[in-house]
């Protein structure tokens, strides 16, 4: 897959366009430890980077040997750092640069340097790159759904230049392709709470919980609706214990299956929040109770068996509510 | 891997997905289907051995292969390394703390050959490169600092230029909390914690460091409870445990929300795995083990904040349950009353905590300190995560099951093991009772700091050495 080694790569020293530079080698002292078995081509480009660096050469054909060194390691922040550097020097045509990043990415879009590089370049192009930027990420994301790079990125395009008009429809196709894709599910919350166009949390929030109990109704068992289902009530935990359409949905769910956890946790966080329930929902456990933290205290023993990876937590949680009632 | 995870999925059927009828599974449903069958196999396999000598074979590190993979890569690393350039201290640190977690000694000559080699990445302006002539780094300054730490003794540590180290912080430092990883870098929380890590080791916690740090941080714990990358970002273990490890240093975690964090991460352990995974719907990976299995080693040392925030959150119950008359019988008068001398209580109670509640610092720094909680987390399904799935026979520790093996997992595996062992200990810095420790008690590893993950004892060493250094001054002028 990748080229082999010295087959069209013609050395630096056999080039005229070199001929006046004098390569630096590593200064890696006589016994160095992690020693990496550097190719020739690899040690060879990075003794004449040494050097361009060393001269602060700040000419094209600097930038060519800069692509070089990217195209061997592109996490070499140091190299990355100094091509913008050039860039800047040679007033560079930056679109051009953007199609110099995707042609090194291929298909690694995993490091940082590679999107820090694409941030200062789309910065540089101002609103301009809104469209193009949003179309990249997309095509990283096709691939790669849950990139957290290129949903970064793509936050950072959003927020700084713009083109909130289609980013929840966005959302709603990447859930309908996946709708355990959670990175999917954090950018609709990030779009519901910071987009200029929506009208905030406050707003938007009955049609999320209706969007979200959808979600949940289609697979109880996916964690990512339940939690945004929270986050829909961040810092108001008495609407959410007091929200119908929440309660309903929670209580269904243990109605449909009573060994549903993430249905029981909501309930516990529900009743622990405030949530009165009636004499029916008391019984979903088919145990007598005889008040709310009787309950939270119930689910949370039930929760110790039906989720026993986590019983150590639930009985923790149990240890810490209220005991109104004295066992007898 | 597609095909043959679906193939797998249909034979053994029963599946998220056929639960609940859906007519087509996710890419999601379908990997995460595909590792609960190579885990199953595995720990299957582990089940179904005979006897009790069969199953702690099964249980053991297989220290000397581990130790003889870490020991080579010091020595050579082949040219597909080469993507690791800019990370050679990274290296230097995964290789010494997994020897030191196995309790390797190193000949003085390999400390002499680490010193220099470090020595020529240190920046004549501060900090550490990912190479010789690299610009400096935070990540490669954590790395290169917790890799002299882990060597220890007076040399070692007294090649850190610590007035430089701060002058280049001060120089990531930005305002509004947060700091660039280098020179014109990208800002996440990760160089929050590596800064101020360093700088807690070094004993140059000055306050122009810290300043907006606890603000920023807290900006970037999400509705799930996590914390991400920067704000707006998708809860992440990996900087959930920098973000509150870098608090914890701070002895600030009270800005975070505490009891959402917790539920968060509880959840990250997979159910049928074991393992961490390191967002929401993700597969389990062994790195993980260090970073959540490390969250839930902090959480456990500051249990009082964690109870008085998780206790407020209940608050609501409380009342609703005293004003709850229609179920309750004729005795619920006496109980009201009950309820209202414990709601009293309760509140003494707290005050008493609040007002003699040990900073959380000051339990990772002594080395006597009761450790009063138990893990949030099941420990022993972890252990068997690691020991079961992450192991190469060849040496070295991976992320998942047909994965290879690498020096990054092999390092945080071991921590998040040793941490996983040590998480059972009534007290710091003595050794768990045998049933904590999953498989023969030869296992046991060196114990770490779980807010530097250098081994424990380095970690005194090293603070008690720059504690006795002359104070840095020079950052004023
Ligand atoms: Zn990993």
């Amino acid at each position: 897959m990748d080229r082999e080694e010295g087959e069209d790569w013609e050395p630096l020293r056999a080039r005229a366009a070199w001929a006046d530079v004098v390569p630096i080698p590593q200064d890696d002292g006589p016994r160095p430890v992690v020693p990496i078995a550097y190719t020739d081509q690899f040690r060879e480009v990075m003794d004449y980077f040494r050097a361009i660096l060393a001269k602060d050469e700040r000419s094209s054909r600097a930038l060519e040997l800069t692509a070089e060194v990217i195209a061997l390691n592109s996490a070499n922040y140091t190299v990355w750092h100094f091509r913008r550097l050039v860039l800047e020097a040679l007033r560079s045509n930056l679109e051009e640069e953007l199609d110099f990043i995707e042609s090194v990415a291929e298909n690694n879009f995993k490091n940082y340097q590679i999107w820090h590089h694409r941030r200062w370049v789309a910065q540089k192009l101002g609103v301009g790159a809104v469209s193009g930027e949003l179309e990249f990420t997309e095509i990283v994301l096709l691939d790669d759904a849950k990139n957290y790079h290129a949903w970064s990125h793509r936050q950072w395009v959003l927020q700084e230049l713009g083109g909130w008009e289609g980013e929840l429809d966005f959302c709603s196709r990447l859930l309908e392709k996946d709708v355990y894709n959670n990175s999917a599910w954090n950018q609709r919350y990030f779009v519901v709470t910071k987009s200029p166009l929506i009208g905030g949390l406050q707003a938007m929030r009955e049609h999320e919980v209706h969007y979200c109990v959808d979600a949940i109704k289609a697979a109880p068992m996916n964690e990512s609706p339940w939690r945004y289902l929270r986050g829909l009530f961040k810092g108001d935990q008495d609407a959410l214990a007091h929200n119908p359409l929440v309660v309903a949905a929670c209580i269904e769910e243990i109605r449909k299956d009573a060994s549903c956890v993430q249905a029981l946790s909501l309930l516990v966080d529900l009743l622990c929040a405030g949530f009165r329930p009636t004499p029916s929902d008391t019984e979903l456990l088919h145990q007598p109770v005889s008040s709310p933290a009787d309950l939270a205290s119930n689910v949370c023993t039930h929760l110790e068996n039906v989720d026993a990876m986590r019983a150590r937590y639930w009985a923790w949680r149990r240890s810490l509510l209220p005991s109104t009632t004295p066992v007898s | 891997m597609a095909s043959s995870s679906s193939a797998a999925g249909a034979a053994a059927g029963g599946g998220v997905g056929e639960q609940r009828g859906s007519p087509s599974t996710s890419v999601s449903e379908r990997m995460q289907k595909s590792l609960e069958d190579s885990v199953e196999t595995l720990l299957g396999a582990f089940a179904s051995a005979a006897n009790q000598h069969t199953t702690s074979l099964l249980l053991e590190l297989w220290r000397d292969e581990h130790v003889k993979y870490l020991k080579k890569g010091y020595q050579h690393l082949s040219s597909t390394y080469s993507v690791l350039d800019s990370s050679r201290p990274w290296l230097c640190y995964w290789i010494l703390h997994s020897l030191a977690m196995l309790n390797q000694h190193y000949s003085s000559a390999v400390c002499y050959r680490s010193i220099d080699f470090l020595s020529r990445c240190q920046d004549k302006h501060g900090g550490y490169g990912g190479g010789p002539g690299q610009m400096p780094h935070l990540a490669t300054t954590y790395a290169a600092v917790n890799a002299l730490v882990t060597m220890g003794g007076e040399k070692a540590l007294a090649s850190i230029d610590r007035e430089k180290t701060l002058q280049f912080f001060l120089r990531m430092k930005q305002p509004f909390g947060g700091f660039r990883m280098h020179d014109e870098g990208e800002i996440d929380v990760r160089g929050c914690y590596t800064a101020v890590s360093v700088a807690h080791i070094l004993d140059i916690m000055v306050p122009e460091l810290l300043e907006n740090i606890p603000e920023y941080i807290c900006s970037c714990q999400t509705y799930e409870g996590g914390i991400g990358g920067e704000p707006g970002a998708e809860a992440h273990g990996g900087y959930t445990y920098c973000g509150l490890a870098t608090l914890a240093l701070m002895n600030r975690v009270d800005v975070l929300d505490l009891p959402s964090l917790v539920n968060w991460v509880v959840f990250r352990q997979g159910a049928v795995e074991g393992g961490f995974q390191g967002r929401t719907n993700k597969l389990v990976d062994g790195c993980y083990s260090f970073w959540q299995g490390g969250v839930f080693s902090l959480l456990q040392r500051m249990m009082p904040e964690l109870i008085s925030q998780q206790e407020g959150w209940n608050g609501p119950l409380l009342a609703a349950s005293q004003g709850f008359s229609s179920m309750s019988d004729a005795s619920n008068c006496v109980e009201e009353v009950a309820g209202d001398e414990t709601e009293g209580s309760v509140d003494v109670e707290k005050e008493k905590r609040t007002s003699q509640r040990p900073t959380v610092i000051n339990q990772f720094m002594s080395t006597d300190d009761q450790l009063l909680y138990g893990p949030l987390f099941n420990a022993q399904a972890l252990q068997g995560y690691i020991l079961l799935c992450c192991q190469v026979l060849e040496g070295g520790l991976r992320d998942k099951p047909k994965k290879s093996a690498d020096y990054y997992h092999t390092c945080y595996c071991l921590s998040g093991l040793t941490l996983a062992q040590d998480s059972a200990s009534h007290r710091i810095n003595a050794p768990p009772p045998p049933r904590a420790v999953l498989g023969p008690y030869s296992n046991l590893l060196e114990p770490v700091h779980p807010l530097c993950n250098v081994v424990l004892r380095r970690y005194y060493e090293a603070v008690r050495f720059f504690r006795h250094s002359p104070p840095v001054a020079s950052y004023l002028g």
